[in-house]
């Protein structure tokens, strides 16, 4: 007679299991409200919205703003600032956690370990503003440590905070600083479940820690790697917004502005809702392809991928 | 029978110590030394430059801080929102799990297959504006708590974390009469306190944090949070943290740097005190989460 719940019937189950529907009430309804009615907003990218027309009155212009958008010499820019910032991130932050890591699995003494590990998590549970801010002390003309250094040793101050050349070494440096000792948890739980025999066998057959390292280690978290790159690329137009909006100013815009930010400031600044949401539209699109290629690249190549 | 380590393998541990060392020296000294920084008077900060131990300690960047009005009142603000914010997230959150998470439950592939799209796709920052602001909510806190009421991620960890929990426990409470919803109150929620723990400081860092959101939808100054308040002290570096009226406008004299440090701490300190509490959960909760459902 167990398990209960096998009803005959949908309805019969549905009855039995009416206090589980009754819970899932609040949280289909929040994915209604705030995931799902804004992606039905977005049809305001192919209207030209009017606040006091409403959603449903105002009038339908096709691909207007994407027109707009394509022809905008700001488009090029705005491209190019995304994809060299994302780009930057894959390139020098991104091994950096899975290299630390492996630095970290190599430790026999438990306690420097779990304290080595304590110190590194802490960035990431600062605010960017507080972040971007501990970066503005340091580095400002009036005062920060680094210029102060510069002029010590006879050079001249640098403007990082308001300089193109330094904008994106100084956001890729924050993200390492903050994100690099949290993005290791993920590689060290993956790291926990190799089987020690393993590395026992490697000795035996005569191989140095480096190529254990190599053989055994690196092939552990292989798939781990892989899944995290893959929602990497799926996230790859989405710039760290917070910190983008926290690091530009009138100075540094010609390098620093990104889609998301040019958003912000086209739609709630400006007020031009339907272009800003058609441009922020546009990077979803992307994003999504993205993320389907990158999952089906993984899958050819034998990996799990993500869904 | 352990192997003598050899040579080759003393200087890879020898090296592999200095490295990790110095990296963790990078990531933490920046912090200490605003900490630092935050007690010292601004003679000593401006002659010694980098200083982690200041030979003067004083507090009087933190005297002046709490002495005004806005920081206090931002700081209470921020504190509501992070403990009202966490109880509706884990509430919300965990209440949604737990069927999602019953074999038995019909419907419920598709409605994941909900939920994990809204990983992938969203509506974005303007339609998603527009929602709140057709709800009401803007100006009020209900525009930082509501909207990011439920993470998908967090829901479906915690949802893999209730499918592990033996059934056979919700059988015999059933049997003993036990109805969905007791079993749930009485016997999974309270098996789960470690996972809630660690999702509890996930989301209730986010609201600590909160500065976007908050830059978005509340544009009433004398209720804004730490982070936007900080934003405009640290680094718009505009003076007047007594004066809410003069927050934007007005440009007063360039706080000192002990101050805008002592606004660092004063900001971060809280939701890091709290973390050495949970750290060994964390792990786990990573885990869970690597584990497909």
């Amino acid at each position: 007679m167990f398990p209960a719940s096998r009803a005959p019937t949908l309805l019969g189950r549905m009855v039995r299991n009416r206090w589980l529907y009754f819970m899932l009430l609040p949280g289909l309804l929040y994915f209604l409200l705030f995931k799902y009615w804004p992606m039905y907003g977005i049809l305001i990218a192919f209207k030209d919205y009017q606040p006091f027309l409403g959603f449903w009155d105002s009038p339908f212009v096709g691909l207007k703003h994407f027109e707009r958008l394509f022809n905008d010499p700001n488009f090029i820019v705005l491209f190019r600032n995304t994809l060299v910032l994302a780009m930057l991130n894959i390139l020098f932050f991104f091994p950096l956690p899975i290299v630390i890591a492996l630095m970290l699995n190599e430790l026999r003494h438990h306690l420097f370990k779990r304290t080595i590990q304590t110190l590194v998590y802490i960035p990431h549970f600062m605010s960017w503003v507080v972040v971007v801010g501990i970066a503005y002390i340091f580095l400002t003309t009036e005062g920060g440590i680094v210029n102060d250094l510069l002029v010590y040793f006879g050079w001249e101050k640098i403007n990082f905070l308001a300089s193109n050349e330094w904008f994106r070494t100084i956001v890729t440096a924050e993200v390492i600083w903050k994100e690099t000792g949290w993005g290791t948890i993920i590689f060290l739980a993956a790291l926990s479940g190799v089987d020690p025999q393993l590395y026992e066998a490697a000795r035996m057959d005569g191989a140095n820690r480096l190529r254990q390292l190599w053989h055994i280690t690196l092939p552990a978290i292989r798939s781990t790697i892989i899944i995290l790159l893959i929602l990497r690329l799926g996230n790859f137009l989405d710039t760290g917004f917070e910190q983008i909006f926290l690091m530009l100013n009138a100075m540094n815009r010609e390098v620093g502005e990104v889609f998301d930010t040019y958003v912000y400031s086209v739609g709630i600044s400006q007020g031009q809702y339907s272009f800003s949401t058609a441009v922020g539209l546009f990077k979803s699109l992307i994003g999504l392809v993205l993320v389907v290629v990158a999952n089906h690249l993984a899958k050819r190549f034998g990996e799990e991928g993500i869904y | 029978m352990p192997i003598k380590p050899s040579v080759g393998s003393r200087v890879f541990d020898v090296l592999n110590i200095m490295l990790l060392t110095v990296f963790a020296m990078l990531t933490v000294l920046p912090f200490v030394y605003v900490i630092a920084g935050s007690f010292a008077t601004q003679k000593e900060l401006l002659l010694r430059g980098f200083i982690l131990f200041p030979t003067e300690f004083t507090l009087d960047a933190y005297k002046y801080i709490f002495s005004t009005p806005t920081l206090v009142k931002s700081l209470l603000v921020t504190i509501y929102i992070t403990v009202f914010g966490t109880l509706i997230n884990i509430f919300l959150t965990c209440l949604m799990a737990y069927p999602l998470a019953r074999r038995d439950m019909d419907f419920r592939k598709p409605i994941l297959m909900l939920i994990v799209f809204t990983m992938l796709f969203s509506g974005g920052m303007i339609p998603t504006f527009l929602v709140v602001k057709q709800l009401g909510m803007i100006n009020t806190y209900w525009s930082l708590l509501i909207p990011g009421a439920i993470s998908a991620f967090n829901l479906i960890i915690i949802r893999n974390f209730f499918q592990q929990l033996p059934e056979s426990l919700e059988e015999s409470a059933k049997i003993d009469g036990c109805n969905d919803l007791s079993v749930f109150f009485r016997i999974v929620l309270p098996l789960s306190m470690p996972a809630i723990a660690t999702f509890s400081l996930f989301y209730a860092v986010g609201h600590w944090n909160t500065y976007f959101s908050a830059v978005l939808y509340i544009n009433d100054n004398t209720k804004w949070p730490i982070q936007v308040l900080l934003r405009q002290f640290v680094i718009l570096a505009s003076g007047g943290i007594g004066d809410s009226t003069a927050m934007e406008s007005d440009y007063v004299s360039p706080p000192e740097q002990s101050i805008k440090m002592a606004v660092i701490v004063v900001s971060t300190l809280p939701i890091l005190l709290v973390y050495p509490f949970l750290q060994k959960h964390f792990a786990k909760g990573v885990l869970l989460g690597s584990v497909k459902g």
